[in-house]
């Protein structure tokens, strides 16, 4: 089969996974067709696995493995996961290839799950100190759309930093259905609990304030 | 077929270490990213502060102008840029918003999260954000049908009618983006084509293209999304409304100033006011790129002109090192 990632990209992926320090998980989810994007998905990521002995990659189905989606809330194909070194999910969630430029929040969400600081606890600081309430971040993309991993970034970082936070990147195209049940006709676009909106790549900040408002 | 458009990284570290700098960039563009490389090969001790790396590069999709590249996209551009500066080893520090810049004595400039950084010379790139139509509805239809990224928002008007607001350079590649995803397409401007011809060249293989010329935007309206906008022809004086799915903005830039207001001179436009070594009214203050009152918004000039910029700077401190 034909790569996806060409030698260039192979390259500067490789790199860029060099300093990964723990071990990373990745589980992916898929379904017999028709599913848009699954094949893909599936060699994107068994490619950058190979790229790294920190990376691993499990394979799951749907349908076979329901009591697994259950547990990571999957309800999409491709979705995938990334767990940390010790096996534990810590929200983040990519429901999508990431392709195009969203191969940047990627890589970076698994540079963060394997250990590297992401240097977010000074501005978080007590924000999140009294959070109870289980907040879900989705920040739909496109993968033609620069400002978008930025903001997906964010959003997996604030997943990363709290329990109670989960976010997942959608890739719009090939979610359509749900795109169109968030009115989603400009990127990156962040919902937080289904019902608060924020368009672009904001700052931390923005997403602490919404989240404190809650 | 996918690519893949991987990013460099930038250390970040280093910000915990050094909290003064003889040059600092804010803004990461074209003009910002320029200056860092000048500044360190002249040896200052620099540091970029930006939210994100590229700026306007990310929203367009090709640039064919920039001399020595015959063709490449906005975003590789940038990449390269990012780079250079990167393996010149410039510190630079993304994610952030500046927040407030003074100078009770060297410039202090604070970040979002509270950070603050000084530097004797600071050099302010921080660009332009798209032009609003000032219509009613825009605020209202924004992210719903409205758009001021193509190259973002362009696959959600698959097989659907587009306007494109403007008659710039950029409302022009609009058109030619557009042409891969949207089924018809309008372009409606008040006045005459100011976009290059090399790229109005280009419609003559875009199906269902219509152009109103001399033809003013009046209203946005739809219901939970937008359906059309009224239109004044300013010719016939005769008011008409053009159904369509969504609209791309693409009419210029407003300066990204608003930090030094009262600090430095500018103009009514609010472009800060520069002399030709981009000196600002602020002794030690430079400006350079979209948010000075340089009339040609391009790539290769803010590029230069954060490169003179860094060189006046040099200048400076040679003569003014603490
Ligand atoms: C759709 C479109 C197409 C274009 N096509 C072309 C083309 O083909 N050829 C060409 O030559 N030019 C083109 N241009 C113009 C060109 O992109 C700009 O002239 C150029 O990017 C300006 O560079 P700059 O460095 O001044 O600012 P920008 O590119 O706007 O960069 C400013 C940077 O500052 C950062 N920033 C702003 N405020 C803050 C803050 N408070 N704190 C931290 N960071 C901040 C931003 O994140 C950004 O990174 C196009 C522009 C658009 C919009």
């Amino acid at each position: 089969m034909e790569k996806l990632l060409n030698e260039d990209v192979t390259k500067q992926v490789k790199e860029y996974l060099n300093p990964m320090k723990s071990n990373v998980k990745m589980v992916l989810f898929t379904q017999e067709d028709p599913c848009n994007t699954c094949q893909e998905t599936k060699q994107l990521l068994s490619e950058v696995s190979e790229l790294t002995d920190k990376l691993t990659l499990v394979e799951k189905d749907l349908n076979a493995d329901a009591s697994d989606a259950e547990k990571y809330g999957i309800t999409l194909t491709p979705s995938f996961v990334m767990l940390d070194e010790n096996d534990d999910y810590q929200g983040v969630k990519f429901n999508g290839i990431p392709a195009g430029h969203e191969i940047n929040s990627f890589l970076s969400a698994l540079m963060d799950m394997s250990g590297i600081d992401f240097g977010l606890a000074d501005t978080i600081g007590s924000s999140l100190d009294n959070l109870e309430t289980p907040v879900n971040i989705k920040v739909f993309v496109t993968l033609s759309c620069p400002h978008c991993p930025g903001a997906v970034s964010n959003a997996h970082r604030l997943a990363m930093s709290h329990p109670n936070i989960e976010s997942e990147m959608i890739e719009a195209q090939t979610f359509g259905e749900i795109s169109q049940k968030f009115n989603v006709s400009g990127v990156p676009k962040i919902v937080i609990n289904d019902t608060h909106e924020l368009v672009g790549n904001q700052p931390i900040q923005e997403y602490l304030k919404t989240i404190e408002a809650l | 077929m996918f690519d893949f458009a991987v990013e460099s990284q930038s250390e970040q570290s280093i910000f915990d270490q050094q909290k003064h700098f003889d040059f600092a960039v804010i803004g990461g563009g074209p003009a910002g990213m320029n200056a860092a490389l000048y500044a360190i090969r002249k040896g200052l001790s620099v540091a970029v502060f930006s939210l994100e790396i590229g700026g306007q590069l990310h929203n367009t999709s090709e640039v064919d102008n920039y001399i020595g590249i015959e063709h490449t996209t906005g975003g590789q551009l940038s990449e390269s840029f990012h780079h250079h500066v990167l393996e010149l080893g410039v510190p630079i520090k993304t994610g952030h918003m500046v927040t407030k810049l003074e100078k009770p004595d060297d410039f202090h400039i604070t970040l979002d999260n509270g950070d603050v950084y000084t530097a004797q010379t600071v050099l302010y790139a921080t660009g332009g954000a798209p032009r609003k139509l000032g219509v009613k509805g825009e605020d209202e239809f924004a992210n719903k049908g409205v758009s001021y990224c193509t190259t973002c928002d362009a696959p959600f008007f698959k097989n659907e009618h587009v306007i494109v607001a403007g008659g710039g350079n950029s409302a022009a590649e609009s058109v030619v983006d557009l042409a891969a995803w949207a089924s018809k397409i309008t372009v409606v401007h008040r006045s005459q084509w100011r976009a290059d011809q090399i790229i109005l060249d280009q419609f003559k293989d875009i199906n269902d293209l219509t152009i109103h010329l001399e033809t003013q935007i009046l209203e946005i309206f739809g219901d939970t999304k937008m359906r059309g906008v009224r239109v004044l022809d300013k010719t016939t004086q005769e008011e008409r409304v053009i159904e369509a799915d969504g609209m791309f903005v693409e009419i210029g830039n407003i300066p990204k100033s608003k930090l030094l207001d009262g600090l430095v001179e500018m103009n009514e436009q609010h472009e800060i006011i520069v002399n030709r070594d981009q000196e600002t009214s602020l002794e030690g203050l430079y400006a350079a790129g979209d948010v000075t009152t340089q009339p040609y918004k391009q790539i290769i000039i803010s590029a230069a002109e954060g490169a003179v910029a860094a060189l006046a700077a040099t200048q400076y401190l040679m003569h003014h090192k603490k």
